[in-house]
């Protein structure tokens, strides 16, 4: 069993070791969805959800393997939880708001290859985590995730109005905004003890 | 390539399917794909080598079996079958890695996993595999896997010349050479990957300034 905080986990989930700007994990909706705010917003809203669910699946479905001897069939059946529960997010967002559902359009069946859900799931497992951190950590980085692409979609709402050379414009642009707040964030290394 | 005529095809068709890959549809320069393992694990020449071959192996096999099976899945249930071809594939590159080298499995750690929600490989099996014979489908994998391990590899060298001034573990540079750290950091993925997307779009450019003057 690992020794570690509830509350190390989730400042280090969420601000140090972040998905998307340290960890390199969801990138793809990170460029994809981050050109406006509002979709950026309900886009990761679902994220954490999917995200949670999955994580407490994927610990029951953990502890089942381990008992059975089953370790093998760990990779396939965590992408058989996050595909299923995928499909019930949307399902509900379907039922529930109609206009949010077109909205994310192609991105919410997206939300299984999105390797961040994945990531959670597979870490949780490789760092032994109990359940209670298990959960915390799949909340605080699928804030993390949140976060950074609600603060990319703020940054590139305000550079449609700028003057950028050609050459520059689309992925490229948003990588190096990506490199730079990625510095930024370094600088919460250390918070937390 | 829409049609499928199985043995029919001609060579050069072939050789089409494998060169796409390498340089007109490259997954990560020209496509933009499956940028996640691109920037995590490339902070030096040997993960990038290891990841790129990782890859190229789940992504000829996968193409293989999803061209054998292709007339026999039914429509709807397509994407979850490809994905659980992919996983077994991954689930074998995954204790194989284990078995060759345990060094490269710590640092490459669940990121051999995460090979399996690379976009790039469900891409191939739903835009190539799923539609076309088997024989082009290896060569299609093949040609694709090995642009992604030729990005994997420009970006990995750049980023541990810059940032430890050496290659593979060699040095380079001799004892007098500060490292410029911030390429082996997060960000240095961010800024490498932008200048190589920079430098295509260049390239591009002036290919196109040319045509037109011609």
């Amino acid at each position: 069993m690992n020794e570690v905080s509830l509350g190390f986990i989730f400042i280090d989930s969420l601000l140090i070791n972040n998905f998307v700007l340290s960890v390199f994990l969801g990138i793809c909706p990170f460029i994809g969805v981050s050109n406006k705010l509002s979709t950026a917003w309900r886009m990761g809203v679902s994220v954490i959800f999917v995200i949670v669910v999955s994580s407490v699946l994927a610990y029951g479905t953990n502890s089942l393997l381990i008992a059975m001897h089953a370790e093998y069939l760990r990779i396939i059946t965590y992408i058989v939880i996050i595909a299923s529960t995928v499909q019930l997010v949307e399902m509900f967002i379907k039922k529930t708001s109609p206009a949010l559902f077109r909205a994310l359009g192609i991105y919410l069946p997206l939300i299984t290859t999105n390797c961040a859900v994945l990531g959670v799931a597979l870490f949780q497992t490789a760092r032994n985590y109990s359940f209670a951190q298990s959960v915390v950590f799949a909340l605080g980085s699928s804030m993390g995730f949140t976060l950074a692409l609600v603060i990319m979609s703020i940054i590139r709402e305000r550079l449609e109005l700028s003057d950028i050379p050609n050459l520059a414009k689309g992925t490229a642009l948003v990588l190096m905004i990506a490199g730079t707040l990625s510095l930024a964030f370094m600088g919460f290394a250390g918070m937390g003890g | 390539m829409g049609h499928d005529h199985g043995a029919t095809v001609s060579p050069s068709e072939n050789m089409e399917a494998f060169l796409n890959g390498l340089w007109k549809q490259n997954p990560v320069f020209v496509q933009v794909l499956g940028t996640c393992p691109t920037m995590a694990i490339t902070n030096s020449a040997r993960n990038a080598v290891a990841m790129g071959l990782a890859t190229l192996f789940v992504l000829v096999f996968s193409n293989m079996l999803i061209s054998m099976v292709r007339r026999l899945v039914q429509k709807q249930v397509r994407i979850a079958t490809y994905i659980l071809i992919i996983a077994t594939f991954v689930t074998m590159v995954d204790y194989i890695i284990k078995a060759v080298s345990i060094d490269v499995y710590k640092a490459l750690g669940p990121f051999i996993a995460l090979i399996v929600v690379n976009c790039i490989i469900l891409g191939r099996a739903e835009a190539f595999a799923g539609k076309n014979p088997v024989w082009q489908s290896i060569l299609d994998g093949f040609g694709m896997g090995i642009g992604f391990f030729i990005a994997l590899f420009c970006l990995g060298s750049v980023r541990e010349i810059l940032g430890a001034g050496t290659l593979f573990g060699f040095s380079l540079f001799g004892s007098n050479f500060q490292p410029w750290v911030l390429f082996l950091l997060p960000s240095g993925g961010f800024f490498t990957l932008a200048s190589w997307l920079l430098v295509f779009a260049w390239w591009k450019e002036r290919g196109k300034a040319k045509e037109a003057q011609a």
